[in-house]
């Protein structure tokens, strides 16, 4: 197995070091751009259709994932034209459920896999979880990597565990969870960024939003930078998913001037960017429908997920 | 005053420092977001202080500082909210001195100025006594015709906003939030627009009662310019009006359509009188819920 992944490979020597106050500042001149109007409620319905509506907890029921579905295809109807959003995130035991409920709506089923949130297992069981979880009908696999052999130094352990990992998606996209939380550096973070992707992941994704701090700018946009010199180097498209604590549109909103201002317009949809969050939908809405009627809005009068 | 003469005098002189009147959001002292701020001058014309002209995003984030604060508020046991605050009168006689100061600066005569604070001293812990009383008094057993116990008691209506009286700075002041949060609601309060140095000042002494960081909110700025925002809001159960008008209160009853909030006008302009306080102004903003509990015959 390992002989045809040899063509596929990575030295942590390639990745550049990282400076963190040059990251800090241009950050920070990013989240001052001043977006208003017609531009904001573009942005607020572009930052809705490219949502995760994630649920990942234990208590997980059927029930509450079909809501979760419901939610996902109609967010506010009361309101029309706001799109539905990209995909919805569950365990695998329940990806049978969100699938039946999200048929033909178009909205994807994304799936934890490869013993979330840690990674603590051996990798046959991890293979055969996703193999598991795709033959469920996931769309796309959530992969977490294995974070003690990261930092151990283990490199070529972590881009086999990825490469295969992919093999056993198939069709499936698979989105690699660096969880930089635990990473420590942002030169870590590159590391992980360019491994995950020369290992042939689709998407990589900040956090499992279990541990913090989870997605932050600075590392998002350290994870952009890298999507942007792999894109120089082979032509090849990678997308990004920050998850975890962006909870207000606000926010949302500095992350698409990261993206846009970093990667260009063309990863601004839901194709190459996501956001993995739950609460970030109701305010998202709120926002939207305090552009249309120039009023503060409630939690109160909004669906809760 | 008395430093800038010294300052003319010569070598033994200091300049003086004068206090930044800021905002009271969240348990914190910020600035207005809008940068604004007018030129407060005491009756002689000198200019005393920089006050924030409050804005529309302002309000709002003192809207989300109260929601959030809102329930662990409410959850609070009677008595350690009465607690806090006959903590808040002790407080404020502390700093009976720089009160009666301020409030000379803001026009008053000395007496009225001692009469001011003493009234809002007394008002809150009148207050504070009603604390863990109001519930037995408006709570009631209803005799119902099934075989149910019935029974109803207050509980707070939510976040309220606040345009306070113009003309009282102090007791005006104290007299609408303390009844509000004794209640277990929490306030976001516009000050009087002419007198605000004692309302930012009592945000001080709010901050050091123990109160907890949100329930009460104090902005500074123009009532022409907010008294739409602050009633308008969709996520503001209830707002005071104190003031007579006609315009400012027909928005209020108009926005308050919105979401159906309960909207109070106080048109008096005499906050020191006694009829101020009594415990249907803590009932005003409460909502009775009626539980039926089955029993056996």
């Amino acid at each position: 197995m390992r002989e045809t992944r040899s063509a596929l490979r990575y030295s942590v020597t390639e990745s550049p070091a990282i400076d963190q106050v040059g990251v800090d500042e241009r950050v920070s001149r990013m989240t001052k751009r001043s977006i208003k109007k017609e531009s904001k409620l573009q942005a607020l319905k572009l930052a809705m259709s490219m949502l995760d509506l994630t649920t990942l907890e234990a208590k997980d029921t059927p029930g509450k994932v079909r809501q979760l579905c419901i939610k996902a295809m109609h967010p506010h109807d009361l309101l029309p034209g706001i799109p539905a959003v990209a995909a919805v995130c569950v365990y695998p035991n329940l990806v049978r459920v969100a699938k039946e409920t999200l048929e033909g709506s178009g909205v994807k089923v994304a799936a934890v896999a490869t013993a979330f949130p840690s990674g603590m297992s051996t990798r046959k069981m991890k293979l055969e979880e996703t193999r598991w979880a795709v033959g469920e009908g996931a769309d796309e696999i959530d992969m977490v990597i294995s974070r003690g052999q990261f930092l151990a130094g283990e490199y070529n352990f972590v881009f086999d565990e990825i490469a295969a990992v992919k093999e056993a998606c198939g069709a499936a996209h698979l989105k690699v969870i660096l969880e930089t939380g635990e990473l420590s550096t942002l030169d870590n973070v590159r590391r992980a960024s360019d491994l995950a992707m020369n290992a042939g992941a689709d998407f990589i994704k900040t956090s499992t939003g279990k541990i913090q701090p989870a997605a932050t700018l600075p590392v998002t946009l350290v994870m952009l930078e890298a999507i942007r010199d792999y894109y120089y180097t082979t032509g090849k498209m990678i997308g990004m998913k920050p998850a975890g604590g962006i909870a207000t549109a606000k926010l949302a909103l500095q992350y698409l001037v990261m993206v846009r201002e970093t990667l260009g317009q063309d990863w601004l949809n839901p194709d190459w960017f996501r956001f993995g969050a739950s609460s970030l939908a109701n305010d998202l809405l709120m926002q939207i429908v305090k552009e249309h009627t120039g009023v503060y809005q409630s939690i109160d009068y909004f669906s809760k997920d | 005053m008395e430093t800038s003469k010294k300052n003319k005098a010569g070598s033994a002189a200091r300049i003086g420092v004068l206090k930044t009147y800021k905002l009271y959001v969240d348990g914190k002292f910020p600035r207005t977001e809008s940068g604004r701020y007018f030129i407060f001058k005491d009756t002689k014309g000198t200019a005393l202080a920089n006050i924030c002209v409050a804005s529309r995003k302002d309000f709002r984030d003192a809207v989300v500082a109260a929601r959030k604060a809102q329930p662990s508020w409410a959850a609070r046991s009677a008595y350690n909210k009465g607690q806090i605050l006959y903590r808040i009168a002790e407080m404020l006689e502390d700093r009976r001195p720089q009160f009666v100061a301020e409030l000379q600066q803001q026009g008053l005569a000395a007496k009225a100025a001692e009469e001011e604070v003493s009234v809002a001293v007394d008002r809150l812990v009148y207050y504070a006594g009603w604390s863990d009383k109001y519930q037995q008094v408006f709570s009631a057993v209803n005799p119902v015709e099934s075989s149910h116990f019935n029974f109803s008691l207050p509980e707070p209506t939510g976040v309220v906003s606040m345009i306070a009286p113009e003309e009282s700075g102090l007791v005006g002041l104290v007299s609408v939030i303390a009844p509000a949060i004794v209640g277990g609601n929490v306030v976001v309060v516009l000050a009087s627009e002419q007198y605000p140095l004692t309302a930012i000042t009592f945000s001080e002494v709010l901050h050091t009662s123990d109160l907890p960081g949100g329930v009460v909110n104090i902005l500074t700025g123009t009532r022409k310019e907010l008294v739409g925002h602050f009633t308008n809001h969709m996520d503001v159960n209830a707002t005071v009006y104190c003031g007579s008008e006609a315009g400012h209160i027909k928005t209020v009853e108009e926005n308050s359509a919105l979401n159906v909030k309960r909207p109070f006008v106080y048109t008096t302009d005499n906050w020191k009188s006694e009829e101020m306080q009594s415990p249907y102004r803590i009932m005003d903003l409460q909502e009775i819920k009626t539980t039926w509990h089955p029993i056996g015959k």
